[in-house]
């Protein structure tokens, strides 16, 4: 059983902790917006967005680097975005050269590549606090009374529920061929990779397959009792002043980064 | 608090209503019931029980038998040939919701049977498709926890509990319906010793009729005054365990062991 291996909850007793799911998710998504908005170039503004993720860290009681370190695994994703530099029209900054190829960079470039950057990796470190302050079935109901589709509800239910079940199963196939991959002396272990490919490929079909029975299971016992097609929830969460509190503030101070940035563009 | 979806709460009046009609003997009744695979193998043969209210009945059998696929066709999650009364209401479409709020199934792996993320939604999920006002809920998911003696895990989650913890919460979750009758699969397997012996207990205490399919013949002795038999797809021996275990050929021949000790 690896309990934390999926789990990015930390727990905790902070005021961020026992905050509204709701206010939660729904200031992530809002913090996520504005920093879509912030123009390219602002740095004023990425760094009063950054500001709000550190205040957020400190006040759930988690290290300061927390967020950011988590945030990194994002940077690869970004990459994608590198093209930017070269293709935008703006003053050249040089030339690289590659082989027959000269890559031109752009100062407008550079500056939108940078902004791409800080806007993704803000956006994540602010999810990532949210998931590590918020148990996940919290979340699940967050996400359900905010009138998410109950379909997508229901899906990112099972599959918290089931992500465990699905990933010791894997445990087990593995673990059942590495106890029959013995090799005799002298010779080498396992066959041509074509052949362990082929392996692979049935244990992969295999997973699918009980995956597959799991799910007409589970649906069965969902019949047995009473699932008619409508997924009901009872919400252990009421709306109390700190959450009120939290989100008025919060909902105000990015308001006031957006205006700073418009402010700013100016000069 | 909780607030219970304004959509669930007209419709527990009328499952209410229904409900109180259902009052009759016997609990269960199945009368030539036929079952075939949608791949054209055949499963069940004109089975035929009776089940009197309060009674405890062992289902045996061999692998294959057709236990699980007979349990399957008693809340009519399986669809066969022939007649099933639960407490007086047939097993057909229009009766579906009371009747699946009368027979309260447990599965044989809990994993299965627990989905939802917390303990508590999961005890909570039956009623709740019942439509049961939000304070009912909360008292029977605490009353059907405290059954199973396990009312300290509300919010945990299943996926974190010990196999006979996932067990004792899968009866729970059924129990907290009001079943009529309680129909389990195999409920024994896989339980350590003390586990299995919780179990029994716990199966003893329960004042409700029941239905259990199971290889633990020592269990079987224990709990159940009166037994059944299937093998291939048919009932072979009904009648008082004491009786059925002194057949040794009978049971021999349908691959069954008489409990030592």
């Amino acid at each position: 059983m690896q309990t934390s291996t999926f789990d990015r909850y930390q727990s905790g007793d902070s005021p961020i902790h026992h905050l509204d799911p709701r206010v939660k998710v729904i200031i992530t998504v809002l913090f996520i917006l504005s920093n879509a908005l912030i123009p390219d170039g602002v740095w004023l503004g990425f760094f009063l967005a950054l500001m709000l993720v550190l205040v957020i860290t400190g006040w759930a009681g988690l290290t300061w680097s927390f967020a950011l370190k988590r945030s990194l695994i994002v940077l690869p994703f970004t990459l994608a975005a590198v093209t930017i530099i070269f293709s935008m029209p703006g003053s050249p900054l040089g030339i690289i050269q590659i082989g027959p190829w000269a890559l031109i960079p752009t100062d407008t470039g550079l500056i939108r590549f940078i902004s791409i950057m800080f806007r993704s990796l803000l956006s994540v470190q602010m999810a990532i606090l949210l998931t590590a302050t918020t148990p996940f079935p919290d979340l699940i109901h967050a996400f359900r009374h905010l009138r998410l589709p109950q379909p997508l509800v229901a899906t990112l239910s099972f599959m918290y529920r089931y992500l465990f079940v699905l990933s010791d199963e894997t445990t087990r196939l593995l673990r059942a061929r590495r106890a029959r991959s013995a090799s005799l002396p002298g010779k080498q272990s396992g066959g041509p990779l074509l052949w362990r490919a082929g392996v692979a490929g049935n244990m992969v079909g295999q997973l699918f397959l009980r995956s597959l029975e799991r799910g007409d299971r589970v649906y069965q016992a969902m019949l047995a009792r009473g699932y008619t097609g409508h997924l009901y929830t009872l919400n252990p969460h009421i709306m109390q002043r700190q959450d009120w509190l939290f989100a008025g503030l919060a909902s105000a101070y990015l308001l006031f980064i957006q205006v700073v940035c418009r402010i700013a563009l100016f000069y | 608090m909780p607030i219970v979806h304004s959509e669930t709460a007209n419709q527990s009046q009328s499952i209410q209503q229904q409900l109180s009609h259902a009052d009759g003997t016997p609990t269960l009744l199945v009368r030539d019931l036929n079952y075939v695979y949608p791949d054209g193998h055949k499963a069940l043969g004109n089975i035929s029980l009776d089940i009197k209210k309060g009674e405890k009945i062992a289902l045996v059998g061999p692998n294959g038998a057709g236990k699980s696929t007979l349990i399957l066709n008693l809340n009519g999650i399986l669809k066969g040939e022939g007649a099933i009364e639960v407490a007086g209401l047939a097993v057909e479409k229009q009766n579906m919701p009371v009747v699946r709020a009368l027979v309260g199934l447990v599965f044989q792996n809990p994993d299965d049977q627990l989905f939802s993320p917390t303990v508590f939604e999961d005890v909570a999920f039956g009623p709740l498709h019942m439509g049961l006002p939000e304070a009912e809920i909360n008292k029977r998911v605490q009353k059907a926890l405290t059954q199973v003696g396990m009312s300290d895990y509300v919010q945990r989650q299943p996926y974190h509990l010990s196999m006979g913890e996932k067990k004792r919460i899968a009866i729970a979750t059924v129990l907290a319906m009001h079943p009529k009758i309680l129909i389990l699969d195999e409920p024994s397997s896989g339980l350590d010793p003390r586990s299995r012996r919780q179990l029994i207990n716990l199966l003893h205490d329960l004042h409700l009729t029941m239905l259990v399919s199971t290889h633990d013949m020592l269990m079987v002795r224990d709990l159940f005054p009166r037994m059944v038999i299937m093998d291939q797809g048919r009932v072979v021996a009904d009648g008082p365990t004491e009786v059925l275990f002194d057949d040794v050929t009978l049971l021999e021949a349908h691959g069954l062991e008489r409990p030592q000790c």
